[in-house]
């Protein structure tokens, strides 16, 4: 098991990790999608969700695991990679990296502040109006997710912070995702430029499924 | 043949100088017989060593194609190539471990070329008439190497066997007449140190780069062998010099390395130059009735495939006579359009493709427009220090392996021998015939506490001291140059005693002026390629002598060695088997004094002694 | 054969030793022919530095054909210089052009210290190979070579990784001075091959361990690797390795 704290054992967590916060992700947006059916569609999801009671917590502990390793790794991978090369290039040109590539602590810590942000905004409720009438908004008896999530984003700072941490995921999830077939040692050369395209396309559809949500509250076609 | 009882090997320390095919695969091997060895190689790593340079192949009389080789008929084509100036049993026993030697490097991982069904398969080389080369796409020598060199690394893990890298052996230090250790440079502190062993073997490689220009590496020096040479061995030889014949020629004085190309180029290539000497018209522009395919009409059967030396040998003629091509007139025309138009461009991009590139990249033409040109340049060296049939030299104690000794290919090597040799050397000589030497003597007996040592170590000093302190006007560069270039246009592809007697007074004059006008900068405690060029330089005007007088001692023409007064009709090499079938070997006898010949008489028992023909 | 020659402007890192600092000097190379390969440019200048009186750059180098793997130079920010698939000493001057500014660097990594000026020690490599880089095979005992047929698909994929000829590009070039690549290309030549095969759970734990000690940073897949390597090893043989250790990492009872 010592292998697992080698370079490519951790890499190998990496790749893991980042896979199922990629299908975390995946069914965070297809949830999300439920609120263009309107309030019956995002609040029943919801109540779905809170129905599933122990296995609920099971779900987020697991996440919660997933999460802070895939963060612990990348940071450690990335003090250790900043250590390898003490003396850096007067020149150095990159030939095929990509943007995406060598931002990924940069969008992995905002990343991570942001989801900070978004667990106390809509889990945790901080900083919601109306909190209390709320609670019981939805059918008597559950929490009106809609109607915080529409005035939520009728703040312009709040559309702000989740369009550009979308944007980030794009990044992220970009390199990641071919990132995680390559280490999983299921690349060759001829399928890894079908894998960048695929990663790119998988980031683009995640990232607008998540902006769309804000951007048409915003413009008004989503309301209250 | 006495042996070493297995638990006792680990009493014993052999130095092993080089880590190529020879070095490398004799360290590993004595390693795994469980003695200790210690391996020197100047490079940062053993895996560098210019054996990976070598692109065509190996032989082995495997008969895998069933067209009727045989280890008899290897043999009988490694004499016959060498001219008639090998050993008959050092040339057996090779042909003999060649098939092992094959059966070794694929169990170590070496991907040899195979087809579909997944077995090995063959190509031909010259000087033989049945496919016996086992490959590696164009890197056979790389992955050789690489083979030896992991099962160095395996003995490395295993702790019988410490590299130290970036060492050059700059004494051989012999105690009571036995070689015993070595003084050499750490070339990144300068420090000067001394190691003992119970045996010190040599596989230091060639010493063509006394003609300053050669497909050796830069590195590649005599040095090693000499130092071995003025303690006391003999060198055998030295006039046997291979001078390839596809190589990319020289374009300015600022040409530091010649790149070779296979010569299987020659199999589609047709060799030409105008007909009128002086015409400088470029290749395409000149018609075809002033072209002069001279090896076509010169040799109708064998045409452009004649061996090395006779395809060197002309082109010089050609170069000499003002008909030769490109800027510096040191050239000849291999042109690929009658190919082309014959098998098209497809088929020979298939054949040849990755040479057509590296022509491309060095010389920035299209070869497939326009003939490539090519000249000869030193390659390889026959001619090495003497060794007897167990490898091991005049000097009790010290054994050779690979190009640095004498022993199997004559006066001229065959394609794709190289390797063989090296690697028989190295896995399946050296571990049994260093054995009964070490039987007779006492392990650890010396160590570097001896006066021996401290006397060398103090000498090497000295030498590097008075390298330093001449403070004259020229490089180490410039000298080299000056004595490559005495060395080719007088010991070169044709020899007379005229020229021979010429470079003789012409090299102890530049020898002279070296030693008054040098100019070596930096200092000697830490890395300083200046000096490390300085020594070498230093050795190869000191050899270049003995190399000169092998020349004019052999008044006849054999292999690589042509002298000009000893030719047929048809300006081909005439041998003398009457005075000359025999091993020279020199005996160093002091600074400015004659070199001491001493004879080994060769004796054919299997073989007839025939004139080579190739017309 | 061009007549025309050129001068040129370059920034070369010199450094006395490994513990010196280092700093970028300036220097002239005056006369230089397009067809002079730049190791041979390097030459003409150091006869001209030596000449005014200066120390001349210590640069690797050896067989000057491509392929021992000794020459290492970072030019204008690519290991190896601008052209594809060589290594500095087969690019030619030919490559710039007159008035140019060329900055050359040594490759850049903590596990390759700097011995001198341009000169590194790549021992970090050796010592990934001592860790499991081979068969363990003893000479004398080996069967035919016949006696295992390789399927011509499966040698070449062996071949293709085998190729690689240690210079360590791959290093200089990846943004994290990893040395995967390499590691990679050596686990893949012998795992790919049946005489390779079975050590090979051994040799890739061992091999990537030797790896991680060494001081290389860990592989993100940035793919600068192949791209700066001589040889055309590709970043596939990494995934392969990767697939390799997942492959081992059950057989525990083996290490």
């Amino acid at each position: 098991m010592s292998m697992l704290k080698s370079s490519v054992g951790r890499k190998l967590t990496m790749a893991v990790t980042g896979a199922i916060l990629v299908l975390f992700i995946l069914g965070h947006v297809l949830g999300n999608m439920s609120i263009f059916v309107g309030p019956e569609g995002i609040n029943a999801y919801a109540v779905h969700l809170r129905d599933l009671g122990p296995l609920l917590w099971v779900v987020r502990l697991v996440m919660l695991v997933v999460f802070v390793l895939h963060v612990w790794f990348g940071i450690q991978l990335t003090l250790e990679n900043r250590a390898a090369r003490p003396v850096d290039y007067q020149q150095k040109k990159n030939l095929v990296t990509t943007f995406a590539a060598k931002t990924m602590i940069v969008s992995g810590l905002v990343l991570l502040a942001f989801v900070i942000y978004h667990v106390l905004h809509f889990t945790l409720h901080v900083g919601v109006d109306n909190v209390d009438q709320l609670a019981k908004a939805y059918m008597g008896e559950h929490f009106d997710v809609y109607t915080m999530v529409v005035t939520g984003f009728g703040k312009a700072i709040n559309v702000l912070v989740y369009v550009a941490a979308m944007i980030l995921l794009f990044f992220h999830v970009s390199h990641g995702f071919q990132s995680f077939l390559q280490t999983l040692g299921l690349s060759n050369e001829c399928v890894q430029p079908k894998y960048q395209a695929v990663g790119k396309f998988l980031a683009l559809v995640v990232s607008i499924g998540f902006i769309s949500i804000p951007v048409l509250i915003m413009v008004g076609i989503v309301k209250l | 043949m006495k042996l070493v009882n297995p638990a006792n090997k680990r009493k014993y320390k052999i130095l092993m100088v080089g880590t190529g095919l020879g070095g490398g695969a004799g360290a590993a091997t004595l390693g795994e017989l469980g003695y200790n060895v210690e391996c020197f190689c100047y490079q940062d790593s053993a895996r560098r060593a210019h054996s990976i340079a070598a692109q065509g192949g190996i032989n082995a009389a495997k008969a895998y194609p069933n067209d009727g080789d045989s280890i008899r008929r290897l043999f009988y084509d490694t004499i016959k190539g060498g001219d008639f100036r090998a050993r008959e049993a050092d040339v057996w026993r090779l042909s003999q471990v060649s098939n092992n030697i094959i059966d070794q490097c694929v169990a170590q991982g070496v991907p040899f070329a195979r087809d579909y069904a997944g077995y090995l398969v063959n190509r031909s080389f010259g000087g033989a008439q049945v496919s016996r080369t086992f490959y590696a796409r164009g890197q056979t020598g790389q992955q050789l190497l690489i083979g030896a060199y992991q099962s160095l690394s395996r003995q490395v893990k295993a702790g019988k066997v410490k590299i130290h890298n970036r060492r050059e052996m700059l004494d051989l230090v012999v105690v009571d007449g036995h070689a015993k250790g070595i003084t050499c440079r750490n070339l990144i502190t300068g420090e000067i140190e001394s190691h003992w062993g119970d045996a010190v073997v040599l596989a230091t490689g060639g010493y063509v780069n006394v003609f300053y220009l050669s497909t050796n590496a830069m590195g590649s020096s005599v040095t090693a062998n000499w130092k071995a040479a003025k303690k006391g061995a003999f060198f055998a030889n030295p006039c046997y010099t291979q001078i390839h014949p596809t190589c990319i020629p020289v374009t300015g004085d600022h040409q530091s390395k010649l790149t070779l190309m296979s010569e299987s180029l020659r199999n589609d290539g047709r060799v030409w130059v105008p007909k009128k000497a002086g015409d400088k018209r470029p290749a395409n522009e000149i018609p075809e009735d002033e072209r002069d395919y001279y090896l076509e009409t010169k040799y109708p059967s064998f045409g452009n495939l004649v061996p090395r030396d006779v395809a060197s040998r002309n082109a010089k003629l050609q170069a000499d006579a003002g008909k030769g091509v490109g800027a510096s007139g040191y050239a000849v025309n291999l042109d690929f359009r009658d190919a082309i138009k014959r098998d098209g461009e497809k088929a020979i991009r298939e054949r040849y493709g990755n040479l057509f590139q590296m022509y491309e990249k060095i010389v920035d033409e299209d070869a497939y427009k326009v003939p490539m040109r090519i000249y000869p340049a030193p390659h390889y060296c026959m001619g090495g220090l003497w060794v007897d049939y167990e490898l091991q030299s005049n000097v009790p104690g010290l054994f050779v392996l690979g190009e640095a000794n004498f022993s199997v290919h004559g006066a001229n090597r065959l394609g794709a021998s190289a390797l063989m040799q090296g690697l028989s050397d190295g896995y399946f000589v050296i571990p049994y015939t260093i054995g009964p030497y070490l039987a007779s003597t006492t392990p650890g007996a010396v160590t570097t506490d001896h006066d021996a040592f401290k006397e060398s170590k103090a000498q090497v000093e000295a030498n590097i001291e008075k390298l330093r302190n001449i403070k004259g006007n020229k490089t180490p560069f410039e000298f080299h140059r000056e004595l490559g270039k005495i060395m080719w246009d007088n010991v070169g592809m044709a020899r007379s005693e005229e020229s021979l007697k010429k470079a003789l007074t012409e090299i102890p004059k530049l020898r002279e002026e070296f030693w008054q006008n040098l100019k070596c900068v930096g200092n000697d405690k830490e890395v300083n390629q200046q000096l490390e060029n300085a020594g070498r330089v230093a050795d190869f005007l000191e050899f270049a002598e003995v190399l000169a007088f092998d020349a004019l001692n052999r008044k006849e023409s054999c292999g690589g060695h042509f002298r000009v007064e000893s030719q047929t009709e048809e300006g081909e090499a005439l041998r003398d088997d009457e005075n000359y079938a025999y091993v020279a070997a020199w005996e160093y006898k002091g600074e400015g004094k004659a070199p001491e010949l001493h004879k080994e008489p060769l004796k054919f028992e299997n073989i007839h002694l025939a004139q080579r023909s190739y017309k | 054969m061009s007549e025309k020659t050129m001068n040129l402007t370059l920034y070369v890192w010199r450094q006395a030793n490994a513990k010196a600092p280092g700093k970028m000097e300036r220097y002239e190379a005056k006369g230089i022919s397009p067809d002079m390969s730049f190791l041979e440019m390097l030459d003409v200048t150091n006869e001209q530095l030596i000449k005014q009186g200066i120390e001349p750059i210590v640069f690797d180098h050896d067989c000057r054909e491509g392929i021992c793997g000794m020459c290492s130079q970072v030019i204008n920010g690519v290991p190896h210089g601008p052209e594809e698939l060589v290594t500095v000493c087969q690019l030619h001057m030919r490559r710039f052009n007159d008035g140019d500014t060329i900055f050359i660097e040594p490759w850049r990594s903590k596990a390759f210290p700097i011995e001198k000026d341009l000169m590194v020690d790549r021992g970090a490599f050796d010592r990934i190979m001592q860790a499991y880089g081979y068969t363990s095979i003893t000479c004398g005992g080996a069967p035919d070579a016949n006696d295992h047929p390789i399927p011509k698909w499966q040698l070449d994929r062996a071949m293709d990784a085998a190729e690689c000829i240690g210079c360590g590009a791959c290093v200089a070039a990846c943004p994290n001075a990893s040395g995967m690549l390499f590691t990679a290309a050596k686990v893949a030549h012998l795992n790919m091959l049946p005489q390779g095969k079975p050590e090979g759970a051994r040799r890739v734990k061992a091999m990537i361990a030797a790896h991680d000690l060494e001081g290389f940073g860990n592989c993100t897949n940035h793919y600068e690797c192949e791209a700066a390597c001589p040889k055309g090893v590709k970043t596939a043989f990494i995934s392969y390795l990767n697939k390799e250790l997942i492959k081992a990492l059950p057989k525990g009872a083996q290490d």
